[in-house]
């Protein structure tokens, strides 16, 4: 799997179906988006793509899958390393619920 | 298998091992975990001890990876491993790691037996050992790997004592010393070498260790946005390392011309503030010591 | 049937029933009296007759958290300790037991320090009855072969997945020698298949195993609790299942030796029941009407022949090779447990005796069972007792 993902959590409705010991990894209920005071917005103008904050992102949650750089904002927890380590100033921290349009 | 040497962020897999996990908002240790799992792959076991990073990404059903980990007794990381690699051994599987990520508790105190014996036995495993230098999960307490000055909530620092007042342990010496076959030192805020550091003990045929400096910025006091930039200080003022051991030599990979001066890291932090003149000499001449002695004996 | 008779001891009828038992991972740490154990194992491996991993682990926390972690990519394993092996392990015990990992371990009973001591009593494995591994109490060489294999068969089983720890009395088993009959290497593959599972980790479909929960711990729990009250039924259908393929059953969760019209029973654990049949035997030919209760497994515990047992005799004496220090002996407080749901309840008396080695002779158990027989009669006295002590006790 790529990434770990939100599911659904259903308990089980009988003790006896609890698991027996091992279970699937990567199922995720909930999302750290409400951790946030700021949130990273990115310039993709002045980004040249080098991708450090890809590298540095304790979370993960860059992805550069795709001709630009996206940020999974429901697990970006608004830490600002990206922000502080990019090169050429093209992220910044923005007050959530802010302007989005940056680029 | 790994006889590819992923180091760059361009070459590094865009999928996520380790994602969603409820650590702090800048942490340190799990840009470490994230990072060295990138390089090693899908498929591996992971075993991580009682720390900060089983304690928030483990809670079924929440589970922060996708691929194959375990929670391991807090002292017992060393011998986790070694059952996991010998029962995949055993068991025939092929291409696979099997990495371990303690914290400074679980590896140079409680950690240590178990840790000394996996090197004895040499099983091909890779154990890291994410360094911010206190009890982080527990609530900040000393551990053996806490530098002089630290205040921590079981060394406060006050009328009568500088924060804690022993010296941090050399868990890369003393790993060094079993003669193991690939050792090193790393710090997130050098993170290409530290890839590179976690490619080559992907390499090793028997048991490899990196000890990877992981600031924290709940334990230590700054602002969490600077994590990386901390981790790149401390190696800059000559507080950490970056060091390899193998082929029974000490390398030191990177020499700093001068020292920044030690201010511009300690103070940064809230837990070395109090810091009176006298305990900025002690911490001086540490330094000063201990590189003395690196310069000397290693290449 | 085929197979052949050694002439072995205790140890080392363990260590041949692990080679046939095959397990994949061995993780080994000495300690007396269980040494000959795992240095028979490794002699084995060296001699390539058996194939498995031995890991030599450098403490006993180790020896259960590698066999963890072996058990965690769905390996058999096998470890051995005793005394204070097994209480430095003690966190690994639940540890094993609630990732539902059926690792098979052999316990020597020996006491625990302080003072120190090397010899046999049951203050070992009785002090982590609550671990959630199951345990089983062996008479003898034999019994230790028989029960090795049979444990992994238990623990494996899909409907119980929960370890088992074969417990046999120090030096007394471990090192004296008796003929014990070892079966083919055909036979007990078709007694004991391969382990498959999928409690375990996999590289083409991760998993996780050892995890945290907080909101649904008590759920979980439930769940391995309600798996060990399906193991009783197993562990009949495997005493049954072994005794027609290799001759010897051996009855089950207990045995009941002589007991259909006794008036005085008494319960015993491992070796000492040996010495205990030859003692009603002689009684029986004196007329007294005494019987024995083999208590094989402790975990799960057998609550309803305890209960059926109770309602027909009119004494039981309980012989505890330990003491919770402040109470009882600890079988005792479980027997007496299930003799509340009787709805007669006999006289109940605990002998704790046998601590560090101390003897137990015929002529104490005589003693015991001609007391008992006056209890049953009324006389009243004390409710623990103590056998073979050296000194004058007010107490």
């Amino acid at each position: 799997m790529d990434r770990p993902k939100i599911v659904r959590y259903e308990k089980p409705g009988r003790v006896e179906d609890y698991p027996c010991g091992a279970i699937r990894v990567g199922t995720l209920v909930q999302d750290n988006a409400g951790w946030r005071i700021l949130k990273p917005v990115i310039d993709h103008g002045k980004c040249v793509m080098c991708l450090r904050c890809f590298l540095l992102c304790p979370d993960g949650v860059i992805d550069k899958s795709g001709k630009i750089l996206e940020i999974d904002y429901r697990f970006c927890k608004g830490c600002g390393i990206c922000a502080r380590e990019c090169k050429v100033g093209a992220i910044e921290m923005v007050r959530e619920g802010g302007d989005e349009d940056a680029g | 298998m790994a006889d590819r040497l992923n180091t760059s962020a361009k070459e590094l897999s865009n999928s996520e091992y380790f994602y969603g996990h409820r650590a702090c908002a800048g942490c340190g240790g799990s840009l470490a975990l994230r990072l060295a799992m990138k390089v090693l792959g899908p498929r591996i076991f992971v075993a991580i001890p009682a720390n900060c990073m089983s304690a928030t990404s483990f809670l079924h059903p929440q589970v922060a990876f996708s691929v194959n980990c375990m929670i391991s007794p807090f002292p017992a990381t060393g011998a986790v491993l070694s059952g996991i690699e010998a029962g995949a051994r055993a068991l025939g599987l092929k291409d696979y790691h099997v990495v371990g990520f303690a914290g400074d508790g679980g590896t140079a105190d409680i950690g240590i037996q178990a840790l000394s014996g996996a090197i004895d036995r040499g099983d091909r495993v890779i154990y890291v050992c994410y360094d911010n230098e206190a009890y982080m999960n527990t609530g900040i307490q000393k551990s053996g790997l806490t530098p002089y000055g630290s205040r921590t909530t079981t060394t406060p620092a006050g009328e009568n004592f500088p924060g804690a007042t022993g010296r941090k342990k050399d868990m890369f010496e003393i790993v060094a010393a079993h003669g193991i076959e690939y050792a090193a030192t790393a710090s997130i805020g050098y993170p290409e070498d530290y890839l590179r550091k976690v490619s080559k003990a992907a390499l090793c045929q028997s048991t490899s260790y990196i000890h990877v400096l992981a600031p924290c910025s709940t334990g230590w006091g700054f602002p969490v946005e600077e994590t990386v930039g901390i981790a790149k200080e401390a190696v800059d003022c000559g507080l950490w390392y970056l060091a390899e051991y193998e082929n029974d030599e000490f390398v030191l990979n990177k020499m700093p011309k001068e020292f920044t001066p030690l201010e511009g890291y300690l103070l940064k932090q809230a837990r070395f503030r109090h810091l009176k003149e006298r305990d900025m000499e002690h911490i001086v001449h540490g330094r000063d010591k201990k590189w003395e002695k690196i310069l000397k004996n290693w290449k | 049937m085929p197979g052949k008779k050694i002439f072995i001891s205790g140890d080392e009828a363990v260590a041949e029933a692990v080679r046939m038992a095959r397990p994949h991972v061995i993780s080994a740490y000495p300690i007396t009296p269980q040494t000959v154990t795992v240095e028979r194992i490794s002699d084995f491996v060296e001699d390539g007759s058996l194939k498995s991993e031995y890991l030599h682990v450098e403490s006993e926390h180790s020896a259960m958290s590698a066999a963890i972690g072996a058990a965690a990519v769905g390996a058999r394993t096998f470890t051995a300790t005793s005394s204070q092996g097994l209480l430095y392990m003690a966190e690994t015990l639940p540890y094993a037991s609630g990732a539902r990992f059926p690792i098979v371990m052999m316990n020597a009973n020996r006491t625990v320090a302080t003072p120190w001591a090397l010899l046999s009593d049951h203050r070992d494995s009785l002090s982590q009855l609550d671990s959630g591994w199951m345990q089983v109490y062996c008479e003898d060489a034999q019994e230790a072969f028989d029960m090795i294999l049979q444990a992994y068969r238990i623990a494996e089983d899909p409907r119980v997945m929960s370890p088992v720890m074969v417990n046999l009395d120090g030096f007394i088993l471990t090192h004296t020698y008796e003929m014990v009959d070892l079966p083919d290497q055909e036979e007990v593959d078709a007694f004991l298949p391969p382990y498959r599972t999928e409690n375990r980790m996999d590289l083409e479909e991760p998993r996780t195993v050892c995890y945290a929960s907080l909101d649904e711990y008590m759920e979980f729990h439930m769940k391995q609790e309600f798996d060990m009250r399906k193991a009783r039924e197993v562990i009949a259908e495997v005493d049954r299942d072994f005794g027609i393929r290799f001759g010897r059953q051996y009855g089950g969760l207990l045995e009941k030796y002589r007991c259909e019209d006794a008036d005085a029973v008494i319960f015993t654990l491992g070796s000492v029941t040996g010495t205990a049949r030859s003692v009603i035997d002689s009684m029986r030919g004196n007329g007294y009407r005494v019987g024995l209760v083999k208590m094989r497994f402790v975990r799960p515990f057998p609550e309803d022949e305890v209960v059926e047992i109770a309602e027909k005799v009119k004494a039981i004496g309980v012989l505890d090779r330990d003491l919770s220090i402040g109470y009882e002996g600890i079988v005792f407080s479980n027997v007496s447990s299930s003799v509340l749901r009787a709805c007669s309840a006999p006289a109940m008396v605990n002998y704790i005796g046998g601590l560090g080695g101390r003897n137990i002779s015929k002529d104490n158990i005589q003693e015991m069972f001609l007391e008992l027989l006056r209890a049953a009669d009324g006389e009243k006295g004390k409710r623990v007792r103590f056998v073979n002590v050296g000194s004058e006790y007010d107490g």
